[in-house]
């Protein structure tokens, strides 16, 4: 087992009274994909800085490639970074950009040529060198950007929401062939990103940050399908959100109750308690709809609802319906099938889910 | 037809001030002074052309040599408003933010509130044998009797880098605050010091600016009349000051034209020079500020 290439102790950074980061540790593992995902304000910008070496820690120590990096700067780390505006220098050109770094470490021009071309021709931009940045398209900047950073053969490489700025088709695009990059070249990465699709579909790891500290740390799928708080749930995926009282528990499954009325069974999460106010979380994925309630599987609570709007978009499409008693929203995925493709607005309709599928938490503080 | 006509009467009127400012004040003054350039006096009202006062300008060495002189100060002392500038201009457009930058800014134009001459003869109460720095100097024993600190070289370059410094300023804030900070983060992650990021990128990115500001004060420098003959005294030996002895000391208008031109190819020279050698062309540089 090698050493962690990123490992952080007990960081903490202020700024006046407000606290960015707050006390975090955690430990990245080589050659593998981080994730940093949570609102724009939790600090994961902070962190990153912190990590570049941009701003200093208040107390705690991060450790990069197994050395404290206290009192290192920026230029002399094992650290590059890729900016969300990607700062591409422009009165350079494609090749004296990536060439840059190598030329501040005394690499002989001969050699930086080779180098910088070389790693170009992996990027898939051989024979750009030449040209200018404003040559380029989103795309191949993002990919000289990258390269900018990785022929310098970083520890970490570190990605401050670098497809913010592109549109949604490139966006998807650049998704898939920054994990390829990653697998290619083997560099750890270490990216934040407010948008969870973007980490999901991306990480090894992804940590989800929220004032200042980690709320979980986990791979995609733990995050998706078992998620550790309320703030987790409903950052992660989309989820239909249900407060109410636990009303009665039962091994695992605790029944919550609405101020309405309405009852549903829930997975119980460890800290509820009978009377707690809770939180529970259902993914529109996990409902299963019927015209009747003989339609849906056997031996589960059935709900009755009115459909309220369709949103169609293609794989993705759900009904958007409102829960008989208490007229709550509720967001259900529609079946690949097209089954229920004909569905009309203001059609009554029953659904239900399974117990197990559905989580419920202690309430947050307010 | 009839829009297209008024179109272009509408641009017509909207140029007129400016046409008029530069037919009436620059270009008809300049060609009666080419005029008088070109001729000889050879008794009363009568006039000849000629080269001859080109000639003399060429054949007195004092003249000649005051015209260097007065290149070579204003080169050094518009390289000199550079380094001064340089650094406030920074501090004004990256590191101050908001209120304290715009703060700062108005604490170098203040000075310029206050008229021209008035300013110099401030330096003078400064600086002349009986007056503050001087007589500050004796009290803390660092001299015995006080000093003249007026009438040097050094003298001239104070005044003219001061009364330079807000023309050099205004472009340098102006195209550094173009800059992206994150290219200078960018430079500094990817291993460059600070002189580097400096010379590899600030320097480039504020290159119009750099120039557009040398370009003014080494005008307004080498045109500059007031301070030198004030701070300079009799020594100071300007060339601004030969043309003005040209046209009203002694009423040779015809030297004092030839010797206006002779200034005005200086500086053209010289800025044609500078932006060869930074590699930029005049409209960019223009453009930029």
């Amino acid at each position: 087992m090698t050493a962690p290439d990123l490992l952080a102790d007990a960081v903490v950074k202020r700024f006046a009274d407000h606290v960015a980061v707050d006390s975090l540790s955690f430990s990245v593992d080589r050659g593998s994909f981080f994730s940093i995902l949570g609102p724009s304000g939790c600090g994961k910008t902070t962190l990153l800085r912190m990590i570049a070496g941009f701003i200093a820690p208040d107390s705690g120590d991060i450790v990069i490639g197994g050395k404290s990096m206290r009192g290192v700067a920026p230029n002399r780390r094992p650290v590059n970074m890729v900016f969300q505006q990607l700062a591409l220098f422009p009165m350079m050109s494609v090749g004296e950009n990536v060439a840059f770094g190598l030329a501040r470490r005394g690499t002989p021009k001969a050699e930086r040529r080779k180098r910088s071309e070389a790693m170009l021709e992996r990027v898939g931009l051989a024979g750009a060198a030449h040209k200018r940045v404003d040559e380029l398209s989103g795309g191949q900047r993002q990919r000289v950007a990258i390269a900018r950073s990785l022929v310098l053969e970083p520890t970490l490489l570190l990605l401050d929401e670098p497809l913010g700025a592109l549109d949604l088709k490139l966006r998807e695009h650049m998704k898939i062939e920054l994990k390829q990059l990653q697998a290619a070249f083997g560099t750890t990465f270490v990216y934040i990103t407010h948008d969870q699709s973007e980490a999901l579909v991306l990480s090894d790891h992804v940590a989800v940050m929220s004032g200042g500290r980690f709320e979980q740390l986990g791979t995609p799928q733990d995050l998706y399908y078992r998620p550790a708080t309320p703030f987790v749930a409903s950052f992660v995926g989309a989820n239909n959100r249900i407060v109410g009282r636990a009303t009665r528990l039962d091994g695992q499954t605790a029944e919550v109750t609405t101020a309405e009325g309405w009852t549903i069974l829930a997975q119980r999460h460890a800290a509820v308690r009978l009377g707690d106010s809770v939180e529970a979380f259902v993914r529109p994925e996990a409902v299963n709809l019927g015209r009747s309630e003989s339609e849906l599987p056997p031996g589960r609570v059935a709900h009755a609802g009115v459909v309220e709007s369709l949103l169609f978009d293609g794989a993705n499409s759900a009904v958007l319906l409102r829960e008989t008693r208490t007229r709550r929203e509720f967001r259900i995925a529609l079946p690949q099938t097209g089954q229920f493709a004909d569905l009309r607005v203001a059609e009554p309709i029953f659904f239900s889910f399974d117990a197990a599928r559905a989580t419920c938490f202690a309430a947050r503080k307010p | 037809m009839s829009r297209r006509w008024q179109g272009s009467f509408t641009l017509a009127l909207l140029l007129a001030p400016a046409l008029l400012w530069l037919g009436c004040l620059i270009v008809l003054p300049h060609v009666d002074l080419a005029i008088l350039s070109f001729r000889e006096r050879e008794g009363p009202r009568h006039y000849v052309a000629s080269l001859a006062q080109y000639r003399t300008f060429f054949a007195e060495p004092l003249y000649w040599r005051v015209f260097l002189r007065t290149a070579i100060i204003s080169v050094l002392a518009t390289a000199l408003t550079l380094v001064a500038a340089f650094p406030i201009a920074w501090v004004i457009a990256k590191l101050a933010r908001g209120r304290s930058g715009s703060l700062l800014f108005i604490v170098c134009l203040i000075p310029f509130w206050v008229s021209e001459t008035v300013r110099t003869l401030g330096w003078m109460i400064l600086l002349r044998q009986s007056g503050v720095l001087p007589g500050l100097l004796v009290k803390l024993g660092l001299a015995g009797v006080p000093p003249e600190l007026l009438y040097h070289d050094a003298t001239i370059f104070v005044g003219l880098v001061y009364t330079s410094m807000l023309f050099m300023l205004i472009p340098l804030i102006s195209s550094l605050e173009t800059l992206d900070n994150s290219l200078v983060e960018a430079a500094y992650d990817l291993g460059a010091s600070g002189f580097t990021v400096l010379r590899t990128i600030v320097v480039p990115h504020a290159a119009p600016g750099i120039s557009a500001g040398c370009i003014i004060v080494f005008m307004l420098t080498l045109g500059n009349y007031l301070t030198p003959a004030l701070l300079g005294g009799k020594n100071s030996q300007w060339f601004t000051e030969q043309i003005y002895t040209q046209f009203i000391t002694r009423f040779n208008w015809e030297q004092g034209a030839a010797f206006g031109f002779l200034l005005l190819a200086l500086s053209t020279a010289i800025v044609v020079a500078g932006l060869r050698l930074s590699g930029q062309r005049f409209g960019d540089v223009m453009r930029g500020t």
